[in-house]
């Protein structure tokens, strides 16, 4: 399956999912500019990390404008997968293609740390892999995300189980200590309601060696591989 | 003035003198504008009065420190050969070399510190990627006054939020530096920011305007009024009016530094650049008049052509302009458009504004109007230089005759090991570096907290590692030991990692040179630079002078940092200072003499340890140290002394250990000495330890002295044979403290227990001293 990344200007964490996805997953992988609108041959979308547009205005803000988007958008009608990670995740809320907004971090200063992450759903496209209540250790870099949704938004998400990840301690536990940004109900991580796109706070392609210090990201881009194939 | 134009002279465009008060505010004084008459053989226009007085500045024309530096062998051979480059290339094998530099932005962070800081780190990356380097990793080194005061909050504060505006949107790893707080940076806060980048050495790029009749063009941001003579406000004091000299200070754009960067490795892939050069002090002045200086050329420019933010800016503006994410590029004649369309394809504007010529002037157009005419090499070469006065400062003989005996024993060690680990000049950096991306790019393999940095090269088994190291307090009480220890220390942090030590780059901090006590402490650091870099086969390949760091209240402590490369031939080998497993021995490699060597070596090898060297176990050892500054307030005696024989071969033993994979960690005893030391390793590996000392003196001597050439390591009993050989081999000295395990760090000195504490409070303590500083407000 070929897997397509974008690449925003600003974007900083494309040739990370790049060697993720060439160098651990081993499936074939390229670049695509965010002027181009033909994401044809591609099976999965990765909207990368960074600062698109250096995040004036509000993160995501501009690039959701970007010519690529709308062809992202179509290829997700279609039922390609999209996943966004970080700035990726704030683009895809941004363009309305994931419920909710990601705020700046409750501190106000960006944090750049190993998180521990509660599977919530071990069933989608995204996480199968995983076990539920399973506990990955991912980093996180950002200074704007702190999951925010309305109360009924809230609850569509729970009740559709739409929420992959949450911020836990080592034991699993989902507590405020553990949350490192504020977000609401220790949100890392959530799909859409057709299940085929995905967004994420933590950097799974960080974490896909022993070298980097976890391999957990792994499970993540592996279930998207699976699921494919 | 006008008397001193020969009859006869070149001039037909002025004759009129300019006024005395104006080039002095520019920065000149009456000896250098007659040099600048003499040069042009006529007296300059305002335009070049400004240029002259920017390049001839200490912050660009190094006219005070150059005649010092030349003790540095590379930058000797640099001057009086092809001459200097924006950064100094390391050769790591394999085809790849390493683009290395840190520079200072002082002054900018004093007065506007998120700027500043901000603008210190896109200066510094820029001299990297202007090599063809792709930048793979950053760090700093930072220092503010005591964090009780708000001023001194105020500036940590955005200094650091500055480095992380600008570090984290160009996607290039922050990967640790270091951070200290002493009252003598008080309202003079350092900062100074390192960048390596990684090339191919066929693809390094040169800052040469080759080529008569090739077309140059400005490249990257609009030119605005910011930072004019910033390099000129760099080189004088801060004083009560220093919040005026804000508009000096340049505004960062990190989106279209990253755009530059990714836009420039692209252009000059097309082969059409033959030379580039960043902007940065001094603006399009310094890069016309390096590029040509450097390739025995000329320049022609019509500054109307340069984009600008604001239409009316005049000549003199644009030449002195220090905004920032521009380049200068020398393109080869007609590929203008294939060079200029990588640029515009990440949205950045490439405008031809004029071309080389071969007559060696910079000639400076306003359309029609001839506004400069100068001689490149007057300008980029021909700053003048000075013999600086030197004399040993009072303070010395009053600091280092301090009678250390009249100070009393902590009443309770425990109490005194927490003091010092809240010290925030020892505690966790946490605060601070969890504010950086230090992962991006995925090759950082040891993150902030150890020893050193370590960043794997992609595509190779090898990895780079990474310091930065400088006791202020140690150069104040004797700035050539001081240095040495600087770099010695440096070594032995890369040692730690597993990294043999490849190059330097340096970052000389200091107070008014013309004042001879300050520029004594240049001169005694630099000596001691220069020798230690030598002796441990890490040369300086590039560097940075920061003079006048100084307000009216006092001078800065002679602050000359250190940044260290090394290479790990096996990344699976580092190692990281934490205790990884219960059991493990703990030893502490030192360098005893070799006469002594043999003597220990038969002695119980479980017992109780003596400590390594007499001198570390006096009450004189404790000279500079941490617990005297933290705990008495004193920052007085000798620094501890250094052996460079006995340090390398306590590194060459540990790199050794290291290769053989014997330990399980090593850390390096620096500030805080031992007992810090162990306390770190405890903390960072969630795990207590038990150690048993014998000393013959005061135990707060013991505990906290900060002796040189020491290394904490752990490591499976069974290794203990090996590491033995090793040192024997090499006649360091190896000593069994105690044993890996339990919830506390527990320390005997002669069977008296005299520290106990448990690990998860001295971590509590250790890791949420700044961050309680900073919420106390």
């Amino acid at each position: 399956m070929k897997f397509g990344v974008i690449q925003f200007p600003g974007s900083n964490c494309d040739q990370d999912a790049y060697y993720a996805v060439r160098d651990v997953l081993n499936q074939p992988v390229s670049y695509v500019w965010h002027q181009d609108t033909d994401l044809a041959g591609y099976d999965c979308v990765i909207l990368p990390g960074g600062f698109s547009y250096g995040d004036y205005l509000r993160t995501g803000a501009i690039a959701r404008f970007s010519p690529v988007m709308s062809a992202v958008q179509e290829f997700a009608d279609r039922g390609g997968r999209v996943i966004g990670i970080c700035n990726g995740f704030q683009i895809l809320c941004e363009a309305h293609m994931l419920p909710g907004a990601l705020l700046p971090n409750r501190t106000l200063r960006f944090r750049c740390r190993y998180v521990n992450l509660r599977v919530e759903n071990d069933s989608s496209d995204f996480t199968h892999l995983c076990r539920r209540g399973q506990v990955l250790r991912i980093p996180i870099a950002h200074h704007g995300g702190c999951y925010y949704c309305e109360p009924e938004t809230l609850e569509r998400l729970e009740q559709c189980d739409r929420i992959l990840l949450r911020y836990c301690d080592e034991d699993g536990h989902v507590t405020e200590s553990a949350n490192p940004n504020g977000s609401l109900a220790n949100i890392a991580g959530i799909v859409n309601e057709e299940g085929n796109v995905a967004g994420m706070m933590p950097h799974p392609e960080r974490a896909v060696e022993e070298l980097l210090g976890s391999t957990d990201g792994i499970l993540i881009l592996k279930s998207i591989v699976e699921r494919l194939s | 003035m006008a008397s001193v134009v020969e009859p006869g002279s070149r001039t037909v465009y002025n004759t009129v003198p300019i006024d005395p008060e104006v080039y002095r505010e520019m920065g000149l004084n009456d000896e250098e504008y007659r040099r600048v008459v003499e040069v042009l053989g006529r007296h300059p226009r305002y335009t070049e009065v400004g240029m002259y007085a920017v390049m001839w500045s200490e912050h660009c024309g190094y006219k005070f420190s150059r005649p010092i530096l030349k003790l540095f062998r590379k930058y000797k051979e640099a001057i009086e050969g092809s001459g200097l480059e924006n950064a100094g290339i390391i050769d790591i094998g394999d085809g790849y070399g390493i683009a290395m530099k840190m520079e200072s932005h002082n002054h900018p962070s004093a007065v506007e510190p998120f700027q500043g800081a901000a603008t210190g780190v896109g200066g510094i990356l820029r001299d990297i990627f202007t090599m063809g380097a792709r930048p793979i990793a950053s760090m700093n080194s930072l220092r503010f006054g005591s964090l009780d005061d708000a001023r001194n909050r105020y500036l940590f504060e955005h200094v650091v939020g500055g480095i992380a505006f600008y570090g984290n949107c160009v996607g290039v790893p922050t990967v640790g530096g270091e951070v200290y707080f002493e009252d003598c940076y008080s309202g003079n806060p350092l900062l100074n920011a390192l960048s390596v980048g990684l090339l191919r050495h066929e693809d390094i790029a040169y800052a040469r305007a080759s080529g008569p009749g090739n077309p140059v063009m400005l490249v990257g941001s609009r030119t605005g009024r910011d930072g004019i003579h910033g390099a000129t406000f760099a080189s004088v004091e801060l004083g009560p009016d220093s919040e005026s000299r804000r508009p000096n200070v340049q505004i960062g754009d990190p989106f279209t530094e990253k755009c530059l960067i990714e836009a420039t490795l692209e252009a000059l892939k097309t082969g059409w650049i033959v030379g580039i050069q960043d902007m940065g002090a001094a603006g399009i002045t310094c890069s016309t008049c390096e590029t040509a200086a450097k390739a025995g050329t000329g320049m022609k420019i019509d500054v109307r052509k340069v984009p600008l933010r604001e239409a009316s800016m005049t000549p003199y503006e644009i030449m002195l302009s220090e905004s920032q994410e521009r380049m200068l590029a020398i393109v080869q004649k007609g590929r203008e458009d294939e060079v200029a369309a990588v640029f515009k394809k990440w949205g950045l504007n490439a405008v031809i504004i004029g071309e080389v010529t071969d007559d060696g002037l910079v000639h400076v157009y306003d359309r029609d109007e001839l506004v400069a005419q100068i001689p490149a090499k007057s300008l980029a070469e021909e700053a003048p230089t000075y013999e600086l006065e030197t004399e040993e400062p009072e303070y010395l003989a009053r600091v280092r005759n301090y009678d250390l005996s009249s100070i009393p024993e902590p009443s309770d060690y425990n109490e005194a090991l927490l003091k010092l680990l809240a010290s925030p000049s020892i505690a966790s950096k946490e605060w601070v570096y969890e504010q950086y991306d230090h992962m991006v790019q995925t090759n950082t393999v040891v993150l902030p907290g150890s020893d050193a940095a370590v960043i794997r090269i992609r595509g190779t088994k090898k990895a780079i590692a990474l310091t930065t190291d400088c006791n202020g307090r140690y150069c104040y009480l004797d700035p050539y030991l001081g240095a040495k220890i600087a770099v010695a220390e440096a070594a032995r942090n890369l040692a730690c990692c597993g990294a043999r030590p490849m190059g330097v780059t340096d970052c000389l901090n200091f107070g008014n040179p013309e004042k001879p006590e300050v520029f004594w402490q240049f001169k005694r650091c630099v000596e001691g630079l220069a020798e230690a870099c030598e002796f441990f086969g890490a040369p300086v390949v590039s560097g940075n002078v920061s003079f006048y760091n100084e307000t009216p209240e006092m001078a800065i402590y002679p602050t000359p940092v250190v940044g260290m490369l090394g290479l790990i031939d096996d990344v699976d080998k580092r190692c990281t200072s934490g205790f990884k497993r219960e059991g493990d021995v703990i030893a502490l490699i030192s360098g005893r003499r070799a006469d002594e060597a043999g003597q220990e070596a038969e002695g119980d090898k479980t017992g109780p340890a003596e400590l390594g060297e007499e001198s570390v176990c006096e009450i004189e050892s404790l000279g500079g140290s941490e617990y005297l500054n933290a705990i008495h307030g004193l920052a007085v005696g000798r620094p501890p002394l250094l052996d460079m024989e006995r340090e390398k071969r306590v590194q060459e033993a540990l790199l050794r250990a290291i290769d053989r994979r014997l330990l399980s960690s090593a850390h390096d005893c620096s500030d805080g000495g031992l007992a810090v030391a162990l306390a770190e390793g405890c903390i960072m590996g969630s795990v207590g330890a038990s150690i048993s000392l014998l000393a013959n003196c005061a135990p707060a001597a013991a505990l906290f002295s900060e002796g040189q050439s020491r290394i904490i390591v752990s490591l499976a009993a069974d290794n203990l044979g090996g590491l033995r050989e090793i040192v024997d081999d090499l006649q360091a000295e190896m000593t069994v403290l105690g044993r890996v395990g339990g919830d506390e760090l527990r320390i005997t000195i002669n069977d008296v227990p005299v520290v106990s504490v448990k690990v998860n409070e001295i971590e509590n303590v250790w890791r949420t001293a700044i961050a309680r500083k900073m919420e106390a407000k």
